[in-house]
């Protein structure tokens, strides 16, 4: 039936008949996730909603408006500092040709294996006034006391943002390097072609089209500087994460906290919807460009040009990852022993296995969402599978404690019901497990999965797997069959963002986390919190390392396939 | 509901993923003798009086260091919580943890015998075990005074020469809470717009670096705990905090009239410990003379014991005269102090 009519006329019985099949088999277990997800969000909230309001007089007069313009000014220098460090390495490293430039290529993703409240230990001591920095400027100038000259404070809001600027990039580099690899070597020859200079063709054409990417990028960012708490409590920045827990332990406010922490997530909604805006705004499909398996050539500098696209990529790598590994590989050369501690060794293989569990977990469920919301495009579904992201936003004490009341009361629950019904007792089943730590990873870090699959989905052609279900295959089926391998990029991506991050998560891990069960970063708070950061060096180090190397095969990886999605 | 999803999802994971969720079947809550003990102390502080505990008894000791949050998981736990102490510095969160019900009295003569009635709640909720003071570390070389007083820190003539941690650190806030027990909340907010005008830099780092500070000269008077002085004097691998200690003398305030703010670290039986016998041997334990001496040893405190003695490095500070205010105004204060931090703005540092 080819009857052509015009474009705004729709035929309501047909249309009707292709909406009203749901996709019971993908939604259902979608929504159960969602659910799960939004637990602890809704205990907080309910928390929140439980409060009598006997906090704000103090809160408003004297903390909200320092901490919200103290939070928003750090937000707006991390983003500006980590979109431009990235967007410019990754514009160097993918159109010129210098020395060295195939080793800083994946350097450049190192300081993601550095947590922020390390590498804030890490850059005070680097430029405290015993440290080497200052030590050499008075050596060079002749200053014998601290008020003999001026030097820049770490400590402060413009020092925390240039901390987390400088572990954080990475998320920008490799959203955006992906994108000129794919786009930049097509669109911009083509442009080149037309007499246009690479710095021309990165202003006129390829920052327009990678903006969705940076976006991206900037986004992750910026939610993991809104739940940071370890760096800014460090460098003495009361952000309103800060003011959560000085809230909730100083004045014995749990519905204060909750209620400020409800408030910061309308910071998240608005980068949210940053986030799609930028995203709608272009849609592109590398898919056809990635045809012409052609390798055009970067342009070779020489000379001073060459040295300075070098210095210029080696920069931060050395900031964010060489000063934190400098400070701790110093503490931890004077404790070799502890290198044969078994203590560590079974924090290592908890923390591995934590961070795989995650990984695989949150992954599948992203894959999951994404699923069902291409399927029902139902609009309670999309906010559904949209919102179960927001976790990533609450400071993960927040969060850690929403589901440690859900958990511990279905526990509470199933106990009660097998005492009453069989006359056993069930305990504690996930409250106290290492089960509970990788579902508070899972939650948490479900929006770095999700945003990786989904840039990876929509830079394929649209109607994909439909070609497949026009051929009989389920939507389910045609999805695994024809859409997973395509994604692989993706998925790989998302998985090492899961996993690098769950290594590094300190505050959710350890309220919830059984006897006996320490990860590296748990051991490393141990020996931080008792004024002792020195003899954590060692599992500090083991951190970073765990990190590298799937950050490094991922960074390969996206190198060399040329349909990477991300 | 969620239990089901939740092993559905782990079933379709493959077999790797399914080994390791096995392994995170959570641990036996409570072997026959073992004690479980929920901690903001650092395992390795407590480590060798818990090691010195079992050798006496063989009774087996868990422990669980938490960085916040112990009060709200033993109340979620409920009637199931394996917890059967807990352990703490400041009495804020002993307080706390009795106000929010997830303690239980214990009324014992061996344990009340060692531990002076101030240094415990009344109704036995929780015990004082060793005593820490909130002293003045004072420069050796750029202050002549040997005296001090916490008033005297307002005075103007320390313009610009004072460093301390945040404001918001309980150390700090329980000094706050115990001016606030002194001399009213007015007299205290204007103290700290004072003590705040005199600080040569924003409030950061932890004690140490305060001594450090003093070192290197940015500073010539900081807040502390005596304790971090012994950690600083005996640090083998980080030599050069040997020399920060040696920047500094330690100034007991106000020992000559109200005497110096101390606070206490302690321990409280919880609610529902499911090992009650055991844990009551360990808190008798920990309240003898001997337990006591093992643990100020250790971490450079006072025994609250008249029966005990503090380490020869602590003595060496000096002789301690502890503030006799009791602990419960302090804690009832703390609020209130928390509130004066934020209102003078003091982690903002100097106004100038």
């Amino acid at each position: 039936m080819t009857t052509f009519a015009p474009s705004d006329y729709q035929p309501p019985a047909s249309r009707n008949a292709v909406k009203r099949v749901r996709h019971y088999g993908a939604v259902v277990p979608a929504l159960l996730a969602a659910a799960i997800a939004l637990l602890p969000i809704a205990v907080v909230l309910a928390i929140a909603l439980s409060g009598d309001g006997s906090d704000w007089p103090h809160l408003i007069q004297h903390v909200i408006p320092r901490s919200t313009a103290t939070t928003l000014w750090l937000l707006a220098l991390v983003a500006a500092g980590s979109a431009s460090i990235g967007v410019t390495s990754a514009w160097i490293v993918v159109a010129y040709d210098f020395p060295f430039r195939r080793t800083l290529a994946w350097m450049l993703v190192l300081p993601l294996a550095v947590p922020p409240y390390l590498a804030a230990y890490a850059f005070a001591e680097f430029l405290h006034f015993s440290g080497p920095v200052q030590s050499a400027v008075r050596s060079v100038f002749g200053f014998v006391t601290p008020r003999d000259y001026w030097f820049p404070e770490i400590r402060s809001t413009e020092g925390a943002a240039l901390v987390l600027s400088m572990v954080l990039y990475p998320y920008v580099y490799l959203t955006s390097r992906v994108v000129f690899i794919m786009q930049g070597r097509n669109i911009g020859d083509v442009a080149r072609t037309l007499g246009a200079a690479p710095l021309k063709v990165l202003r006129r054409v390829l920052l327009p089209v990678a903006r969705p990417a940076i976006v991206a990028g900037v986004a992750l960012v910026l939610m993991e500087t809104l739940n940071d708490i370890g760096a800014s409590k460090y460098l003495g920045v009361q952000t309103l994460t800060y003011s959560v827990y000085t809230t909730w332990l100083n004045r014995s406010s749990l519905e204060g906290a909750a209620q400020i922490a409800v408030m910061m997530l309308v910071i998240v909604l608005a980068v949210l919807l940053m986030e799609q805006w930028a995203r709608r705004r272009q849609r592109f499909h590398v898919g056809r460009a990635t045809q012409i398996k052609s390798h055009p050539p970067r342009v070779r500098l020489s000379g001073l040009r060459a040295a300075a696209a070098t210095l210029a990529t080696a920069l931060p790598v050395s900031l964010g990852f060489g000063i934190p590994v400098y400070i701790f590989g110093d503490y931890a050369s004077r404790r070799l022993y502890q290198f044969t501690d078994p203590d560590l060794a079974e924090a290592l293989v908890n923390s591995i296995m934590v961070a795989t569990a995650a990984a695989i977990v949150t992954v599948f469920v992203a894959l999951l969402l994404i699923h069902a919301a291409r399927l029902d495009r139902s609009r309670p579904v999309a906010i559904a599978t949209r919102l179960a992201m927001i976790g990533y936003a609450l400071p993960g004490t927040v969060l850690g404690l929403g589901l440690l009341f859900a958990l511990a009361r279905i526990d509470n629950t199933v106990d009660a019901l097998a005492r009453d019904l069989l006359g056993v007792s069930t305990g504690l089943i996930f409250t106290g497990s290492a089960a509970a730590v990788v579902l508070v990873c899972s939650i948490r870090f479900m929006a770095l999965a999700e945003g990786a699959l989904r840039g990876g989905i929509e830079k394929l052609p649209p109607h994909l797997d439909e070609a497949a279900r026009s051929l009989g295959r389920s939507p389910t089926r045609s999805a695994v069959g024809v859409m997973l391998p395509l994604l692989k990029p993706a998925v790989l991506t998302a998985a090492v963002f899961v996993f690098v991050d769950t290594m590094k998560e300190l505050s959710a891990t350890i309220l919830l986390r059984p006897f006996g069960f320490n990860t590296l970063a748990t051991s490393v708070f141990e020996d931080a919190s008792r004024g002792a950061v020195e003899d954590g060096a060692m599992a500090s180090l083991a951190i970073i390392a765990t990190a590298i190397v799937p950050v490094v095969l991922l960074s390969g990886a996206l190198m060399r396939d040329r349909e990477a999605n991300l | 509901m969620s239990i089901h999803t939740s092993r559905h999802t782990l079933s379709r994971l493959p077999a790797a993923a399914l080994a390791a969720s096995i392994a995170f079947v959570p641990f036996a809550a409570a072997a026959a003798d073992t004690v479980n003990i929920y901690s903001y102390r650092q395992p390795d502080l407590i480590k060798p009086l818990l090691d010195a505990f079992t050798a006496e008894t063989g009774i087996q000791t868990e422990v669980l260091f938490l960085e916040s949050g112990i009060e709200e998981r033993i109340a979620a736990e409920g009637s199931n919580s394996p917890a059967d102490l807990i352990f703490t510095v400041d009495i804020g969160r002993l307080q706390g943890a009795e106000d929010a019900g997830v303690t239980q009295p214990v009324v014992n003569e061996s344990i009340n015998a060692n531990i002076p009635a101030h240094f415990r709640d009344s109704e036995g909720n929780w015990f004082g075990l060793t005593t820490r003071g909130r002293v003045v570390y004072a420069s050796r070389d750029r202050v002549e005074q040997d005296t001090i007083t916490y008033e005297e820190l307002a005075d103007p003539k320390w313009e610009g020469r004072i460093c301390t941690r945040s404001g918001q650190h309980v150390y700090n806030i329980a000094l706050f809470a115990s001016m606030v027990a002194h001399h009213g909340a007015e007299y205290t907010e204007t103290w700290l717009e004072g003590l705040k005008n005199n600080l040569a830099r924003k409030p950061d780092g932890n004690d140490r670096a305060q001594a450090q500070a003093i070192y290197a000269g940015e500073c010539d008077i900081g807040l502390g705990n005596t304790y971090y002085v012994g950690l600083m004097q005996t640090n083998e691998k980080e030599p050069e905090q040997k020399e920060w200690a040696a920047a500094i003398k330690v100034l007991f305030p106000n020992s000559e009239d109200r005497g110096t703010h101390v606070n206490i670290s302690g321990m409280a039986l919880a609610k529902h410990a499911p090992n009650r016998d055991n844990a009551i041997k360990l808190m008798e334990f920990l309240a003898s003379p001997t337990g006591q001496e093992i643990y100020a040893e250790q971490v450079f405190e006072y025994p609250v014991g008249p029966g005990a003695e503090a380490s020869d490095i602590v003595k060496g500070f000096g002789e301690i005269n502890p503030d006799t205010l009791p602990l419960e105004e302090i804690a009832a204060n703390r609020k209130t102090a928390s509130e004066l931090v934020d209102k003078v703005g003091y982690n903002d540092g100097p106004s100038s």
